[in-house]
């Protein structure tokens, strides 16, 4: 099983605080990866240390062997390494087809394009017309994203993933927001992702965390306390203390 | 795509319907203009010239969200770089505009490559301090800009070998109507393109935009480039039709002023920058005439209103107000 994508040792520190401290972890092509931990144990640092936003202390991040310590974030996306927003961050005038066409243009090359029509090619046209039916959005595909449920706007976030066509699709709280009867909604838009991509969830959501991935680490003040298979998470005498209980009775 | 019920071409075909009718509402405007207002020639031209510059704002300032009270350096390179041009010899009025377009474009170059590094307040200071900046220079360096005198007795070459720029302004205000004309046209044509988008997707969220693997300063800094391109040949149409340049051109005040006229007419639309060039400075034109020293007292009271009670400009308002009445109309 070679890595699609790896981080080794990836730590950072803000004057004396170590918020991520020797966080190691690779995925297959394939995998369903879920990152868990309490509220301040780091993961937004993480997601912000693997995409780029932040340079890390000490530590290496690689996408398909390749090291991604030193390329900005834009370079990151380009080369596989796509991300959705734990608050939806969409453009509130466009709509989800605009939205489409945007990132299908951008990884055809064409989206800075100025001499070209923004609708000009069909085959895109029809890609994002595909994949917003396969998420259910062609209802809505010609509003103005400020008018569409929240529920709506988070699978518009996954649409948008999906139109990039990712090797690693980091998911931060997909379904941070939604309103419980919709959770099903964006389990099935994560069910519908490309078998062959590697995908690793920051969720708070246990029970959707147990339904979708095969492994499960879990972060506390900064370091990975826990890997292993879903089952296990609760058993762990470490995990139920870093959640002091609250989640320790998750899952069963 | 129709076999998922989408609509094929509506969406598509209304906003290419609704830049035919601008630019027939601009053309008609200006006919009305050249028909009503014969004596006025000159003024008009003025507007059109003025309108170009808060056009080029628009789509740094609407489109990019990027707060500029600097753009008059824009408009004065061209001015200055077309004066000097016409001096030296090149008095095809095209070609003019041509020089006027690359100098601006340049000078947008310049400036974006400046203000780019930074964001927010500094960015905004920065715009300040570069037209400052080339008030100064063209201020001191007198033997090619003229200095406080500014640049006078350019004589520009017939139209098309036929039509003098003369005392009555008509082939100056015509050549500019159709200048601003063909401007608009094409501005339309950028801003809907898949370059205008990643535009506007930059003034909502560039986090996004990177987030979807695209570079912001690239797009930004040709944008700069475009914009430059379209006020300096605000400029160059100005010393053409004015035969003269002067400091007032590239200073504070006209890109002050040009931003309250975008903000007036209304952001990211193009047609309200139009709006608000033509209002303002009709305004400006008229109570100047009756009150030179306090006509400024009045149009900070409009502009107060229009901020308060119409904050989409007078343009968002008017698309406010057909919404209303197409809704009333109903059954």
């Amino acid at each position: 099983m070679s890595a699609v994508f790896s981080v080794e040792r990836l730590s950072k520190s803000f004057g004396g605080l170590k918020v991520n401290h020797d966080i190691s972890l690779s995925m297959a092509a394939g995998e369903r990866l879920a990152l868990i931990g309490p509220n301040g144990a780091g993961k937004t640092t993480f997601v912000n240390l693997v995409t780029g936003r932040i340079r890390p202390s000490r530590g290496a991040v690689s996408l398909g062997g390749e090291d991604m310590t030193a390329v900005s974030a834009v370079g990151r996306v380009r080369r596989g390494l796509v991300r959705t927003f734990q608050v939806t961050r969409l453009f509130s005038e466009m709509t989800p087809e605009e939205h489409m066409l945007l990132a299908l243009l951008q990884r055809a090359g064409r989206a800075t394009r100025i001499l070209a029509r923004f609708r000009g090619d069909a085959t895109l046209r029809d890609e994002a017309a595909d994949i917003l039916a396969t998420l259910g959005l062609t209802e809505v595909a010609r509003r103005p994203v400020a008018e569409i449920a929240y529920g709506q706007q988070r699978l518009l976030e996954i649409a948008i993933a999906m139109a990039q066509r990712p090797k690693v699709l980091l998911l931060d709280e997909p379904a941070a927001g939604v309103p419980s009867s919709d959770t099903p909604l964006i389990e099935r838009a994560l069910e519908r992702l490309p078998p062959e991509l590697a995908v690793l969830m920051i969720e708070h959501d246990m029970d959707l965390v147990f339904r979708f991935a095969k492994r499960v680490i879990v972060l506390a003040a900064g370091e990975v306390i826990f890997q292993g298979l879903p089952g296990e998470v609760a058993q762990d005498e470490k995990v139920r203390e870093a959640y002091l209980g609250s989640y320790a009775h998750a899952g069963r | 795509m129709t076999a998922l019920g989408l609509k094929p071409d509506g969406a598509q075909a209304r906003p290419l319907l609704r830049d035919l009718a601008s630019i027939a509402l601009i053309a008609l405007a200006g006919a009305s203009g050249y028909w009503l207002f014969p004596d006025n020639l000159s003024f008009l031209t003025r507007v059109i010239s003025v309108a170009l510059l808060v056009l080029s704002l628009d789509l740094v300032v609407g489109y990019c969200g990027i707060a500029s009270l600097g753009q008059a350096a824009l408009y004065g390179a061209g001015a200055y770089a077309a004066g000097i041009a016409c001096l030296n010899g090149v008095t095809e009025p095209f070609l003019l505009i041509l020089i006027g377009a690359a100098a601006g474009a340049v000078t947008g170059l310049m400036m974006g490559a400046v203000m780019l590094r930074a964001h927010g307040l500094p960015q905004l200071v920065l715009s300040i301090a570069i037209v400052q900046l080339l008030h100064e220079a063209a201020n001191k360096l007198a033997w090619l800009t003229g200095g406080s005198d500014g640049l006078s007795g350019m004589l520009p070459a017939p139209l098309f070998g036929l039509f003098e720029f003369d005392l009555w302004g008509r082939a100056a205000y015509l050549f500019g109507l159709g200048l601003l004309i063909v401007t608009f046209a094409l501005l339309r044509l950028l801003v809907r393109s898949p370059f205008g988008m990643v535009c506007r997707g930059l003034k909502e969220d560039p986090l996004r935009v990177s987030a979807l693997g695209i570079s912001a300063f690239p797009v930004l800094i040709r944008m700069f480039a475009i914009s430059g391109a379209v006020a300096g040949m605000g400029g160059a149409l100005g010393a053409i039709a004015t035969q003269v340049v002067g400091l007032d051109s590239v200073s504070f005040e006209l890109s002050a002023n040009a931003l309250v006229m975008l903000v007036l007419g209304g952001l990211g639309q193009l047609t309200g920058a139009l709006i608000g060039t033509v209002v303002f400075m009709s305004i400006e034109h008229v109570i100047a005439a009756i009150n030179p020293f306090h006509w400024m007292t009045l149009v900070g009271a409009i502009l107060v209103a229009i901020v308060l009670f119409a904050p989409r400009g007078l343009s968002g308002t008017l698309d406010e107000l057909a919404r209303l009445l197409r809704r009333e109309g109903r059954p």
